[in-house]
């Protein structure tokens, strides 16, 4: 546990002592903005739980795509640094180190989808909604980053360099993403298959609307789970090369 | 202390390193010497963990470091060629981390995040971002992260790596002190500092032990080429050349240098296929010249590595 807690604080040292984490952060709040004023607050009036559904679904792309980019440092960097073999050779196990890494990038995530909060309280302004559904919407939000996370995590452990890392997460979560739409040129029980393990629309659109399913719920860590399992073994696959 | 047999690592379908066998003894100084690409620094890897072999064993105590290295890590110190360092902390926050990284207490990281300091000289850059040291005090750093948890083992794969002249020898010196508190590895093809700083030389050539020993018992191998130098009373001029000439002449002396004057004699350095000192004596004498001395030529490493790794005097031992 020391070791973790250990990489955990010098992971988040580093995003906040570079550049990086808030160049991410300010741009992934700009975007936020300008997209939830475009889709969810201009245009014709309509319901607050329609505008707080637009706010997620903006919130959820932007989420993903600052997660991909929080994340190709984090073994790519270290790798390229020469830095990783000060982990490599220290008492921390490879797993230490993978949820170290996940944990202090996650955290800055949670941060920077926390500073978000404001646009959803700007509903009660001229309407209502359960604060309930905001919640519901949130935690939507973190499972999927975490999953983007963890997809990265392994891009990043996989790759040499940074932008490769960018490139193979990238890749990973598009095709997950994107597998969605397959499932509906495929027949049963294949579209079945992709429907359920597509990333996106099938499990986050509960959350969108205030729902919290359990299946969602064990998806999400599932995801979670299995990239950070393959990171792991990934830094473990390394050191047999 | 350390016990390797048949040790190999394969990269892909390349052969880095082995079969090596070797011993080493607890508090002892060992210097990994040969080329660029003679597995120096595949085999402190694996000693040091971070890189498991393809096959053999290695155990370090009487643990063995591919089944346990967990187990290992908190005794070794070790020092790639390029110094692991984050350049966005300063020194002081770096070996910290590095201190709790390794296990250090929190009761005893500050004491001994100072001692490190002081012994590797880097206490006035305490508070320095580590991307604004030089190059030297880059390295030094990246020494007392090796050494900060005081481990049992430390392994230095080129300590003196792009340092000037000055900072070499510093680095030596740190070299020296810290055999007296640990066993030390370190690799390089440099092999002034290999000899300077080790009690006993590994040479390795395309992955494998060529051979091993102390300098002395490096230097007493029987070599193809035989050097000896020979001292005649200074001649009139162009003696000096009358004289070479003489021992040139002589049957198995390939190469005879330049006459030098040495505490006023002429002295040549000679090169011969086979022992051609009698002969040679004798060749001056009959020429003319009063032979004052007469010696075998200190074997430098130089000549003994080269003909190691060139293969002519390899033995395939291990220590």
């Amino acid at each position: 546990m020391r070791p973790l807690s250990i990489i955990f604080r010098r992971e988040l040292g580093a995003y906040l002592s570079s550049p990086l984490g808030y160049i991410i952060a300010a741009a992934a709040l700009l975007t936020t903005g300008i997209l939830f004023q475009w889709e969810g607050l201009g245009g014709e009036p309509k319901l607050s739980s329609d505008v707080l559904t637009q706010f997620f679904y903006v919130a959820s792309g932007v989420t993903m795509c600052a997660a991909i980019l929080l994340s190709m440092r984090l073994v790519a960097e270290e790798r390229q640094e020469g830095t990783l073999v000060l982990l490599s050779t220290s008492p921390a196990s490879d797993l230490a180190i993978v949820l170290g890494k996940f944990l202090s990038a996650f955290a800055l995530l949670a941060g920077m989808l926390a500073l978000t909060l404001y646009m959803p309280l700007l509903i009660f302004v001229n309407g209502k909604v359960a604060v309930a559904e905001i919640a519901a919407g949130y935690l939507g939000l973190f499972l999927l980053g975490g999953a983007v996370l963890a997809i990265g995590l392994f891009a990043s452990a996989l790759a040499r360099l940074q932008i490769v890392a960018l490139l193979v997460g990238g890749l990973i979560t598009a095709v997950l993403v994107l597998i969605y739409h397959l499932a509906g040129i495929v027949d049963p029980p294949l579209s079945t298959v992709f429907e359920k393990l597509a990333l996106y629309h099938l499990h986050f659109h509960g959350f969108m609307t205030g729902l919290i399913e359990l299946e969602s719920v064990v998806y999400y860590a599932a995801v979670i789970y299995f990239f950070l399992l393959l990171a792991t073994k990934t830094l473990e696959a390394k050191r047999w090369q | 202390m350390i016990r390797s047999e048949n040790l190999f690592k394969y990269y892909g379908g390349k052969r880095a390193l082995g079969p090596v066998s070797f011993e080493i003894g607890e508090g002892e100084s060992v210097g990994f010497l040969g080329l660029n690409g003679a597995g120096k620094t595949t085999a402190l890897r694996i000693l040091a963990c971070d890189l498991r072999p393809s096959g053999g064993t290695v155990s370090i105590g009487d643990v063995d470091a591919v089944a346990r290295p967990q187990e290992l890590k908190t005794r070794i110190g070790f020092l790639p060629e390029h110094p692991p360092l984050y350049s966005d902390m300063t020194v002081a926050d770096y070996l910290r981390f590095v201190g709790r990284l390794r296990g250090v207490s929190r009761s005893a990281i500050e004491r001994q995040v100072q001692r490190t300091a002081e012994i590797t000289q880097i206490a006035d850059v305490a508070g320095e971002l580590i991307r604004h040291l030089s190059h030297g005090y880059r390295q030094r750093v990246g020494v007392a992260q090796a050494i900060l948890h005081e481990p049992a083992l430390l392994i230095l794969d080129e300590p003196t790596r792009g340092l000037d002249p000055v900072q070499i020898v510093e680095m030596r010196s740190m070299l020296r002190d810290l055999k007296s508190e640990h066993t030390v590895l370190i690799s390089s093809h440099i092999l002034t500092e290999i000899s300077e700083t080790c009690d006993r030389l590994l040479v390795l050539g395309d992955g494998a032990i060529i051979a091993s020993g102390t300098e002395a018992e490096l230097s007493a191998r029987p070599m193809k080429s035989q050097r000896f130098r020979v001292g005649v009373a200074l001649p009139d001029d162009g003696g000096a050349e009358g004289a070479a000439r003489c021992v040139a002449d002589v049957e198995a002396v390939e190469d005879v240098s330049e006459g030098a004057e040495e505490d006023g004699a002429l002295v040549f350095e000679v090169t011969a296929s086979r022992d051609a000192r009698g002969a040679a004596v004798r060749a001056l004498v009959e020429g003319g010249f009063d032979v004052v001395f007469l010696e075998r030529a200190r074997r430098e490493l130089e000549g003994i590595f080269l003909e190691l790794v060139q293969g002519k005097g390899g033995d395939d031992a291990a220590a």
